[in-house]
């Protein structure tokens, strides 16, 4: 196994900080499912990955990516490991296991999925947990990715491993009738890293892209549960993002909308898959949130140009989503649609009856300044703005609204 | 090895008042589902007890000077009070949930793992 371990060529020194992460992670899920299944022990396993990590982001740049990194990340880990299989008393059963290759199943990837996004964890632990032992996240990039302090995701992390030890959380794919709800929970971890990633703006553009890392955990989950429509449709989702990601910003860095973005720009053939699978989806007659929000992004994507919308199939596509997960956001949303439906002013009326819901959301605000421009009330269009800005912290979002509120200013 | 825990069963105001509501007959069938359930799950539960109201509590601070404070009363105030606790012996985590998921008596249950102490020192 040596002689594979060698680094090789002066080529990969000048793998990029992005390949390394893209590595790391196509080979963490697995050496850790492995180190779980050889010590018995998810807290053990997962910081003898952390090293493992760790090792590799300090050593492939100087010494070169491995020729087999798995076989690299599983040597560093069971040299580790081995001093802590030793304290336990059936290390002689344990010890011929720990061997490269270790056999790899499906189940053995799912297990250590549902078991970071259990729902006995909270969200921000089922997030760090996610990202640090399925993606090779270190606890530096996670902190980096959610602006929040290293010692900060250290403790989540140190307090899930401790609760999964101490009230015993299993390590198992769950049963027929807990599944829905557990990959529900699975989900909604990997929908906060798209919305997580998708907010990030310039000043982020450094650090970890979570929507990649989001859309390769749901390929994953949608290759081990083909079946799952729910999981084929945040896999669209994400996919149909992605697809126009670049059109979002302009040379500048400010925030294009859609209405204005160059759809020439879009990965056309990247929509018509996510689409295809949407729809394949789709076939099983189960919609759910996920199916419904990739179905109208995939109307605007499929749209040629802004009048072309169809936007009497996204306002009906919002009304199911109501149905289904009624919230004053996605009524919201329902609005800007509503507005070339029924017209600026029903959608106004529509977004005044969410006002009290909404006023501290600055969407509410910057939706009521669109549609009360629309119909000739600039100046209550401008202080709906103002308080837009006020509310957002999103640079992006922020420069946009400048821009919005000093055009208005030079209209008069 | 099967770990233990504690269920504590925890009662809200809404729920002391929508059971105060119920007929005698209700309130018998109710008490009958609580029973019913305990006895499906005889196989893991090990004790425990419904405890008397809130109001019959009584909270001895011993952090608050020199001299231990008595209080009248739970030691939060709160809308919601345990209202009584079940010891249970299980594989995992979601052996206890599951069962706890068909519980048919008060609105929240806390589970916690108990603390296995080391044989005391003869």
């Amino acid at each position: 196994m040596t002689g594979t371990l060698q680094a090789h060529g002066t080529a990969d020194r000048e793998a990029s900080d992005r390949e390394l992460e893209r590595l790391v992670r196509e080979h963490t899920g697995r050496l850790a499912s492995a180190l779980v299944r050889i010590t018995g022990d998810f807290a053990t396993a997962e910081d003898l990955v952390q090293d493992a990590v760790l090792a590799a982001l300090r050593r492939w740049p100087v010494e070169g990516v491995p020729d087999r990194p798995d076989a690299w990340l599983f040597t560093v880990a069971r040299n580790r490991g081995l001093d802590a299989l030793r304290r336990q008393s059936n290390y002689r059963d344990k010890l011929p296991q720990v061997r490269w290759p270790v056999a790899d199943s499906g189940d053995d990837r799912l297990q250590l999925i549902f078991i970071c996004c259990h729902p006995a964890l909270s969200r921000s632990a089922q997030i760090a947990l996610t990202l640090r032992v399925v993606c090779g996240l270190t606890t530096a990039q996670i902190a980096r990715a959610f602006l929040v302090a290293e010692s900060t995701v250290a403790q989540r992390i140190t307090r899930a491993k401790r609760k999964i030890t101490e009230a015993r959380i299993p390590y198992r794919v769950p049963d027929p009738e807990e599944l829905g709800g557990r990959v529900r929970e699975v989900l909604a971890v990997i929908y906060l890293l798209l919305n997580e990633g998708y907010l990030a703006t310039a000043d982020r553009a450094q650090s970890r892209d979570l929507v990649e890392d989001a859309e390769w955990l749901s390929a994953q989950l949608h290759d081990l549960m083909p079946a799952e429509p729910e999981v084929a449709g945040l896999l669209a989702l994400i996919r149909l993002h992605r697809a126009r990601a670049d059109a979002r910003f302009d040379p500048d860095g400010y925030l294009v909308l859609l209405e204005h973005q160059d759809r020439a720009s879009w990965d056309h053939e990247a929509i018509a898959d996510a689409s295809r699978l949407l729809q394949r989806a789709a076939r099983r007659h189960q919609p759910g949130p996920y199916q419904l929000q990739a179905a109208i992004v995939a109307c605007h994507a499929e749209a040629a140009d802004w009048d072309s919308t169809d936007w009497e199939q996204i306002v009906l596509l919002y009304d199911m989503l109501l149905h289904l997960a009624p919230s004053p956001l996605t009524r919201l949303h329902r609005s800007i649609a509503l507005r070339y439906t029924a017209g600026p002013e029903a959608a106004l009326s529509e977004v005044e009856a969410l006002a009290a819901a909404l006023d501290r959301h600055h969407l509410c605000h910057a939706t009521r300044a669109d549609l009360l421009r629309a119909i000739g009330r600039g100046g209550e269009a401008q202080a709906a703005d103002r308080r837009a800005l006020e509310l957002t912290t999103n640079p992006a979002e922020q420069a946009l609204l400048r821009q919005r509120i000093d055009w208005s200013d030079d209209a008069r | 090895m099967p770990v233990k825990y504690v269920l504590l069963f925890v009662e809200t105001e809404q729920f002391e008042r929508d059971f105060d509501a119920l007929s005698p007959a209700d309130r018998e069938r109710a008490v009958g589902l609580v029973y019913k359930w305990m006895a499906d799950h005889a196989d893991k539960i090990r004790g425990g007890s419904k405890l008397q109201p809130a109001s019959t509590a009584t909270t001895v601070r011993l952090d608050a000077g020199a001299e231990a404070v008595i209080t009248d009363g739970p030691f939060v105030e709160g809308k919601e009070v345990v209202s009584g606790y079940t010891e249970v012996e299980a594989d995992d985590l979601d052996q206890v949930l599951k069962m706890v998921s068909t519980w048919p008596g008060c609105p929240l249950v806390e589970i916690r793992p108990i603390l296995e102490m080391p044989p005391a020192a003869a």
